[in-house]
């Protein structure tokens, strides 16, 4: 595979391993956010943790779309689904995401409402096209990467003059995610935790390049690293962020060149800002309310915004108390940290969402088998 | 969600779709958020449209430049 086995070598992998090793300065610790769920689920699967040395650690961050949504959105989606008039589209990493009681729209589909699995947003387009009498609802969730994509669809829709179609908007930002987590970082009551910089999205930072980072290197003296998710980028994005912080620079520097820019992509940043506007404040698990962080469609495709059409009710909802997702998602713990996590918690069954994704923390250690490290850990 | 693999452009379709390559499966994806895209182009794809062009210069590049940083070292001390 062209673009992914040259990014893949072992060979330069152990001398990528070795450079860190030996630059990283054994005195300090070097604490690293890797914002993305992508980036954490490569971390498990090359066992990349393994290489590093016991002072350089990886934070998981909580840049998995699927685990951040809170489970009062998912209940409102269920709600929708269950009505009879309405199909309600949805990508298939939320078919599981538990909601309040262990429901999900899994289990709604099961009780016969219809939730239907698509691969891209053309698809509701499709569904809504073929089935006229009936309400068609595109569940949209994920940052900035799969915004575009949502906006695409809503003019297409208006281009269709389809009045039977809607958008149950959940779309999220990246920035405001960071800044929350950087300014919460120090407030005690919820587990202290340094970061010493971030390793930056790959796909959001195609969509809005490498200028919005460049506020968080100034503002927090944090270095960032845009990184592809290949495991030689993400080795040399971790070397770049150890050399920032041994000669005490705090950039915006991009090791993922092949695919963003300065700018990002243009075209994909027009759609977003013709579509949305912020919402005052959304609600995410793991880190509440965060202010400016969430997008909604804007007064004049109002009649493409399902929660108006649908006068849905805003439901927020305690999350199960014993899951440490919240913690998990801030970085603040790990997943063998929690009491849930292999026991009653496992993908199959999942009781917090960090399990559900496949990019989710929970999921990442528990499919590549990170969990023995705690097992062993506990054992000695 | 995010986890998408590299595309090879195999063939472009009106409405601003395009017939992609991955890995050896071929899908039908959009290209509505990508200006001047060809056949022969690889692409990031991830659900259903193309986000961006990879830069064939810049992946050597940054070939060369992990080559060059993982020899540095060679005969480091561990």
């Amino acid at each position: 595979m062209k673009y992914a086995d040259e990014f893949r070598d072992k060979e330069i992998a152990v001398g990528l391993a070795k450079a860190i090793r030996a630059e990283a300065n054994k005195a300090r610790p070097y604490r690293f956010m890797e914002f993305c769920g992508g980036h954490t689920h490569a971390i498990s699967r090359y066992g990349l943790e393994d290489v590093l040395p016991t002072n350089v650690r990886m934070i998981h961050g909580p840049g998995c779309p699927v685990c951040v949504l809170p489970a009062g959105r998912i209940d409102m989606a269920i709600g929708l689904a269950m009505r009879p008039e309405v199909i309600l589209c949805v990508y298939g990493d939320l078919m599981r995401v538990p909601g309040s009681q262990g429901a999900s729209l899994l289990k709604a589909k099961a009780r016969g409402a219809d939730v239907r699995m698509v691969y891209s947003t053309i698809d509701a387009i499709r569904i809504a096209e073929e089935n006229s009498a009936r309400e068609v609802v595109f569940f949209a969730i994920g940052f900035e990467t799969t915004t575009p994509p949502t906006a695409v669809m809503i003019r297409m829709a208006e281009k269709k003059r389809l009045s039977n179609f809607s958008v149950f908007c959940n779309h999220v930002l990246t920035p405001p995610a960071m800044k929350n987590i950087l300014e919460s970082s120090d407030i005690g009551d919820k587990g202290q935790f340094e970061i010493d910089g971030f390793v930056g999205p790959a796909h959001v930072s195609t969509i809005i390049g490498t200028e919005p980072y460049e506020f968080f290197a100034k503002e927090f003296s944090k270095p960032v690293v845009i990184s592809g998710f290949e495991p030689l980028d993400m080795l040399q994005s971790i070397l770049m962020l150890v050399r920032q912080i041994n000669e005490h620079r705090y950039e915006v520097e991009n090791q993922y060149r092949r695919a963003v820019t300065r700018d990002g992509n243009l075209r994909a940043r027009e759609e977003i800002s013709d579509v949305f506007e912020l919402r005052d404040r959304f609600e995410w698990r793991g880190l509440g309310q965060v202010p400016y962080s969430g997008l909604r469609l804007k007064r004049s495709y109002a009649i493409y915004d399902a929660e108006l059409r649908f006068e849905m009710q805003e439901l927020c909802v305690a999350d199960n108390r014993a899951c440490e997702c919240g913690a998990i998602l801030r970085g603040v713990k790990k997943p063998v940290d929690c009491k849930l996590f292999g026991t009653l918690c496992t993908p199959e069954m999942p009781m917090g969402s960090c399990m559900v994704s496949s990019e989710g923390a929970c999921a990442a250690y528990w499919a590549y088998s990170r969990f023995r490290d705690h097992r062993q850990r506990r054992a000695s | 969600m995010c986890l998408a693999i590299p595309a090879e452009v195999t063939k472009i379709l009106p409405d601003e779709m395009a017939v992609v390559s991955m890995d050896g499966v071929s899908k039908e994806i959009s290209i509505a958020l990508i200006d001047d895209i060809a056949v022969g182009d690889y692409a990031i794809v991830h659900v259903g449209y193309a986000l961006a062009k990879i830069d064939p210069e810049e992946a050597r590049r940054t070939l060369d430049l992990l080559r060059e940083l993982s020899t540095e070292r060679q005969g480091a001390v561990q």
